[in-house]
């Protein structure tokens, strides 16, 4: 198997457009969720974290004279075109595919009169990806990974497989959802939304904050790609399970996403010899309690860990893409995170959690996501 | 021992087959709801969660267990060693409209969860205990080279001793479904792209 490494990345997120000014922001404890009054979206006042659409506009039409794509879609492409100005990738080259994440794409189009003005095919995910790869003129047909809230962590470990075993030299893997009406009144109907920012895995824990954003990662075998002052991170390990319990609430003993933990850890060759883990933490009862009991099977209750929500909601099937862009800055950086939003433990089972920024060797690095449909999934990111 | 596929469903226009073999077919004019139901009958063992689902979870459901039948995979190979790799075109895009149709009035969580393709996946999963590596891709069409190559490297590489396939496609009353069981046993057919594809078209 050909070894995987993490080359450049950028997150556009209520915090920044480029992955520097996100670190940055969340360093000093910069939240990007703030409370939104928007009666299209919600009939209530509800807080998420938002891309600021102004800049959005001005940034894309700094780079494009050719407008016509969606909201989302011009995040992927901003995002991506930040990657390729920061790397030496030949994007047209038949040796590199590009994976696309997300949970709902461009469904925003159902709330607008005639979608917006785009064509009902919009809706579809492979045709949203083909004004990706068309914009770039890039060869291959996108590859669309669609599952749920695991979807950026599952896109980042198809991306492993298919550098690993040959099949492509690079993978630029890229992870995109917005916050809608779509998904807020269908969190909201499941009472699942907080009424306050999210606080993962504390006591006073009230549920979701959405967010949303883009991440986008280039992962390649060519060594010659990565920048040179950097220390060199490789994908060394992933895995997904499922829970084969409930479609909609996460397993009740935590055993699968030990599981999907497990399987990663062998593959990666580490042992328990992490140093950072950057958990799910959605700030449900359920799921924040799911994750707790799930590192203690697996023996890692004792590991530093955060989850990112605090800073820029839950993302969705970016969630898994930008966090792992987050925990690669943070290896390289050798400076952890705190997870804003904690203050006391409400989970059942010991977490050894940061509550501030600090330095801190990092060499090995866990990733988890869990989702609907019970899935889970897992990845480790090693220092070469 | 080959890597095969050991068995096959497929659904669409109102007929039934398995392994070649015709099962059911009804009229053409019978609504979906009603069609899938009688196929959900013809298997005998009551399973209440099938009448909460959505249409595309029922037609993976359905095609699950005519392809399954008794087969005890989780048992067999261990819950962990058993992998669903699952493709369509329209995602959840017909529940999608459905539950967007709720909003204004009551958006309804019971169609919000089927929002997602993957739902079919843990559908599955719960119904025959299985755990292990599950994954959801979106094609502008049925992608036998990408499916049995992903499918092929999970054998070889040991992150699965059996693999279903599926491709499960419902939008605006327009529905297709094929699944295939991958094992590696003497009996069977190649895992090739082009039996995967020949099958598919059948």
């Amino acid at each position: 198997m050909k070894t995987v490494f993490a080359a450049q990345g950028n997150i556009i997120s209520s915090l920044g457009f480029t992955a520097e000014e996100n670190f940055s922001a969340m360093e000093q404890g910069s939240s990007g969720i703030k409370k939104h009054n928007n009666t299209k979206f919600l009939p209530f006042p509800f807080y998420a974290s938002l891309v600021d659409s102004e800049k959005l506009n001005k940034n894309f039409s700094a780079l494009s004279e050719n407008e016509n794509y969606t909201r989302l879609e011009k995040m992927f492409i901003l995002s991506i075109a930040d990657v390729l100005a920061k790397s030496a990738l030949d994007v047209k080259s038949e040796n590199t595919l590009l994976i696309i994440s997300t949970a709902k794409g461009n469904i925003n189009l159902l709330e607008e009169a005639n979608y917006g003005g785009f064509p009902e095919k919009r809706l579809l995910l492979a045709e949203m990806a083909n004004q990706i790869t068309g914009f770039f003129g890039m060869k291959n047909t996108p590859l669309v990974v669609s599952n749920a809230c695991i979807s950026g962590v599952l896109g980042i470990i198809t991306a492993q497989r298919l550098i690993g075993s040959g099949q492509y030299e690079n993978v630029i893997v890229t992870g995109g959802d917005l916050v809608s009406e779509f998904t807020l009144s269908g969190f909201n109907s499941f009472k699942a939304l907080s009424d306050e920012p999210c606080k993962p895995y504390d006591i006073k824990r009230k549920g979701i904050t959405l967010g949303e954003g883009c991440g986008t990662v280039l992962l390649t075998s060519n060594d010659k790609l990565l920048n040179k002052s950097e220390k060199k991170i490789r994908v060394a390990g992933g895995s997904v399970s499922n829970d084969a319990n409930h479609i909609s609430g996460p397993s009740r003993t935590g055993e699968e996403l030990a599981l999907a933990v497990n399987t990663a850890i062998t593959e990666a060759c580490c042992g328990k010899q992490i140093d950072f883990i950057s958990a799910h933490g959605t700030a449900t009862d359920f799921n924040d309690e799911m994750e707790a009991k799930a590192f203690s099977v697996a023996g890692l209750e004792h590991i530093q860990l955060n989850s990112m929500k605090g800073f820029f909601g839950h993302t969705l099937g970016a969630a898994g893409v930008i966090e792992s862009i987050v925990t690669v800055e943070t290896m390289k950086r050798n400076v952890l995170l705190p997870s804003l939003g904690f203050e006391n433990s409400g989970v059942s089972m010991p977490l050894n959690i940061t509550r501030k920024s600090e330095s801190k060797q990092i060499n090995t690095a866990l990733k988890t996501a869990s989702g609907f449909g019970g899935c889970n999934a897992a990845v480790v990111f090693k220092s070469v | 021992m080959k890597t095969v596929i050991s068995s096959y469903c497929v659904i669409r226009n109102h007929q039934i087959m398995v392994n070649g073999e015709t099962v059911l077919t009804k009229e053409k004019d019978l609504p979906f709801s009603e069609f899938i139901k009688t196929a959900y009958d013809l298997n005998a063992l009551p399973y209440l969660k099938f009448f909460k689902m959505d249409d595309l979870c029922k037609l993976a459901f359905v095609a699950s267990e005519f392809l399954l039948k008794n087969n005890k995979l989780a048992e067999q190979y261990g819950a962990e060693n058993v992998s669903l790799l699952f493709a369509n075109t329209s995602s959840s895009l017909d529940t999608d409209i459905n539950y967007y149709n709720t909003v204004k009035d009551f958006p309804s969580p019971a169609l919000f969860v089927y929002t997602l393709p993957n739902i079919m996946l843990g559908e599955i999963c719960i119904r025959n205990k299985i755990k292990g590596k599950t994954a959801f891709f979106i094609f502008e069409q049925f992608q036998a080279e990408f499916l049995c190559n992903y499918a092929t490297q999970l054998i070889r590489h040991k992150k699965a001793k059996a693999v279903i396939i599926g491709w499960v496609e419902l939008l605006n009353k327009n529905y297709d479904a094929f699944l295939c069981l991958i094992e590696e046993t003497d009996n069977g057919i190649a895992l090739t792209k082009q039996n995967l594809e020949k099958l598919y078209t059948t």
